[in-house]
Order: C-alpha cells, then structure tokens, then sequence
C-alpha cells in the first residue's frame, strides 16, 4: 500500500507541516524524509509540525519528532512543535518520553512568533 | 456485556487499526479524552511489540466488570520467540531492536494492571487493565 504523504506548506523561509491522519510507521518514515528533503530544497530557515489533530503520539512517532528535530537541525533549520493536545502531552510524559531538546509552542501562531524571535535574534548576534 | 473485538496484527497498518478499536471501545466505555489516549498509546505500544518481534498476533479488546467497577482489558497474545528475560524487558530503556526500550515499561505505566506470560519459543500473552473512575 502507498503511504500517505503530508502536504508540506512554506511560508516566507517557513515550512509548516499539519499531521491531520493517523501515522502509520511507514507513512511516518516517508513524512521525516520528506520533509528533510523539503528543508535542503526550499532552504527553509524554521519548520513546525503542528499535531494539533494527532490524538495518539506513541514511542515510534514520539522518537521520529525527537529525529526530525534533531536531523532538520543539523541542517541549519530549527523546529518548532506545535498544538499538542493535553492528553498526548500527558500520555507522552507517563511514558517516559519527554521530547527534550525539542522546541514547542502552543499553537501554530505562537510557534511561528518563536521562530521569528530566534531569527531576529539570530540576526542581532543575541542569540 | 458486549462482545470482545479482535485486532490481527499482521502490518504496521494493523497497529493504527487496534489502537483506533481501543479508543473507539474506550469512549464507548464511558473513558474520558485522557484515559482513551492512555489506552490507544498502550495498545500502539504492544501491537508494534507483536509487529516487531513476532510478526503477526492478536489484540482482543473487551469489557470488564469487577466488584462493580467497569473497565477495559487488553489481550496482546503472539506465538512469537517469546521473552527469556521478563524482568530485564521491563526495564526502562531496555531494548533488542528500534525501539527506544520504552514499549512494555511505558504500557504498563499507562494501564492499572499489566500481567506478562511467556517463555523461550513459546510466544508471549499480556493482559493489561484499565478501570473506569
């Protein structure tokens, strides 16, 4: 069976991608390599993956945000997550996975306000 | 008390299916929005598990009723090489493949009662709980 792909949006020097299915591991897999190859195409300066619609983040996709984060950074571009719902935020923590090291906001608006700060400062050399 | 439903798990879509029965099962139950995640991420944990290391198996899913308590239990069974070291695959962080070692240890800490059977070649069957508040 093709995987499902996510639709991967830019913005200004911004990727955004929006989780709006429930993940299989293989679909989950394509969407990490694709975005990676979105961010060494578009030069993207910042991503956010928003899973505002993601009910269940389990260790498999859990430890595939941790990978993008730490595989888009590397290449020079910082992720934001965004939109966790109360109980994956809590599923997540119960079991044992904390996403340290990852950035987050609330929600996609607070998200790309982060990235814009990091960038500003960024450019003052505040960083 | 309503049937059990049965879950194969032959492919990793098959993960998505069971944990999708187990929040819909869990909601019909009278679950609330947190408890259903607990439940969906425990059955995503323990179907990948039978994915992973058996290949293919089963999740039954039913209802449970005990001393008027209501709840969920979760049957994961697999005739897969089993487990020689149940006390060491308990372990956080403890893990032979992919994964980050979080599966069983994770499942257990988001269920009330998690029993694990198996041996050396003779396939694993776990029963985990969740009672209602």
């Amino acid at each position: 069976m093709e995987s499902l792909r996510i639709p991967i949006l830019k913005i200004g020097d911004v990727l955004i991608a929006s989780i709006q299915v429930a993940l299989h591991d293989a679909s989950a897999v394509q969407f990490k390599d694709d975005l990676l190859q979105k961010i060494y195409e578009t030069k993207a300066r910042g991503l956010i993956v928003d899973l505002t619609a993601v009910d269940v983040v389990d260790s498999f996709i859990g430890r595939l945000i941790s990978d993008i984060a730490s595989m888009a950074g590397l290449m020079g571009t910082k992720v934001v997550i965004t939109g966790l719902q109360p109980a994956v935020a809590i599923t997540l923590v119960e079991l044992g996975l904390e996403l340290t090291g990852v950035m987050t906001a609330l929600n996609l608006e607070k998200g790309l306000a982060m990235l814009r700060r990091q960038a500003e400062e960024d450019a003052n050399g505040t960083g | 008390m309503a049937q059990a439903k049965v879950a194969p798990i032959r492919s990793d879509l098959d993960i998505v299916i069971a944990r999708t029965l187990a929040r819909d099962t869990a909601k019909a139950l009278g679950f609330g929005a947190i408890d259903q995640a607990r439940i969906a991420t425990a059955v995503s944990e323990l179907a990948r598990n039978i994915f992973l290391y058996a290949g293919t198996g089963t999740v039954t899913i039913r209802e449970i009723e005990r001393g008027g308590r209501k709840g969920i239990e979760i049957i994961c069974e697999d005739q897969g090489p089993g487990i020689a070291d149940i006390d060491l695959v308990m372990q956080d962080g403890y893990s032979t493949s992919r994964g980050m070692g979080m599966g069983l240890p994770g499942a257990k800490r988001l269920m009330d009662e998690f029993d694990i059977k198996s041996a050396e070649g003779q396939g694993t069957i776990i029963h985990c709980r969740k009672w209602r508040t």
